[in-house]
């Protein structure tokens, strides 16, 4: 019986939830590089037809231009491609519940743990990203609220500006290490 | 480094997030078990390869991940053009000298 019982929590301590290098953070002179708590994400994608139906669901509307986002009460919609989408919601709601009620067509996969997000603050925080990030960075071609799946070094990311001196990384669990480490290389380069 | 136009994104962007996916129009038959050999050796295998100006499919895998058509020339390197899949082929390309 107490072996049973051993057994059950063993079980039930290697289902807890690690998010990858939480709590890690750098600060360079100009720009501060550092983990994001975990939040829930969806990657959508949907027809044209459904879009209306998909808006109201999830409460924000999703962007139809290239390069764009949406935020609405902590949830952002991010245009990737011309029918795909990334919501990521930081209030603790989950986007899939919203999408399930809807019957339009449409496709919703829950990737909250695949992805993981790293901020990029500080004056020199266009110039960090876009040592790995080949993308023009400047304010007119990647105003406040753009957002992209680009590359950085030799990972996919998913880049949104969340202010003109402050970006959202997000990036694959299994790459974060690589792309943590390749910001804060950068980090300390970009302030001299 | 080269600057791409994707079609879809409707901006030029860095050639690292594309990727070449061989040539374009290359029609497959729609009785492909019935066709010859030989037709299937031109469809299947037979590229045209040519010198200046080549029709070819590219994928704008780090971006919005859609593929399009690019008119490319093979000596100079230069993009001439780019379109969205499925369009055909434009008959009068920009700044065509000859």
């Amino acid at each position: 019986m107490a072996k049973a019982a051993a057994k059950t929590k063993a079980a039930s301590a290697s289902v807890e939830r690690r998010p990858a290098l939480a709590g890690r953070a750098l600060s360079a002179p100009g720009v501060k590089v550092e983990m994001l708590p975990p939040a829930e994400r969806i990657s959508l994608r949907a027809p044209q037809a459904s879009i209306a139906a998909l808006s109201k669901a999830l409460g924000v509307t999703l962007p139809a231009k290239p390069k764009t986002s949406a935020t609405k009460d902590g949830r952002t919609a991010l245009w990737l491609g011309p029918d795909e989408w990334l919501i990521i919601d930081e209030a603790g709601n989950d986007p899939l519940a919203d999408c399930a009620k809807v019957t339009a067509l449409h496709s919703a996969v829950g990737i909250s743990h695949r992805n993981v997000a790293i901020s990029v603050t500080g004056p020199a925080a266009a110039m960090t990203v876009n040592s790995g990030c080949p993308q023009d960075l400047s304010l007119e071609a990647f105003p406040v609220g753009a957002a992209s799946r680009t590359i950085l070094g030799k990972s996919e990311i998913v880049l949104l500006r969340t202010a003109a001196d402050s970006f959202r990384v997000e990036c694959w669990r299994s790459f974060s290490d690589y792309v943590f480490t390749l910001l804060s290389e950068a980090a300390s380069d970009a302030a001299n | 480094m080269l600057l791409i136009r994707c079609p879809y994104c409707e901006e030029e962007r860095p050639e690292l997030e594309f990727r070449n996916a061989g040539e374009a129009h290359v029609v497959r038959s729609a009785n492909i078990a019935g066709e010859s050999d030989d037709d299937f050796e031109k469809f299947f295998f037979i590229r045209a390869n040519p010198k200046g100006v080549i029709y070819e499919r590219w994928r704008h895998i780090h971006g919005c991940a859609r593929f399009f058509n690019a008119v490319r020339d093979t000596v100079t390197d230069k993009f001439v053009m780019t379109y969205k899949a499925g369009e055909p082929k434009p008959a009068k390309l920009p700044g065509a000298a000859k």
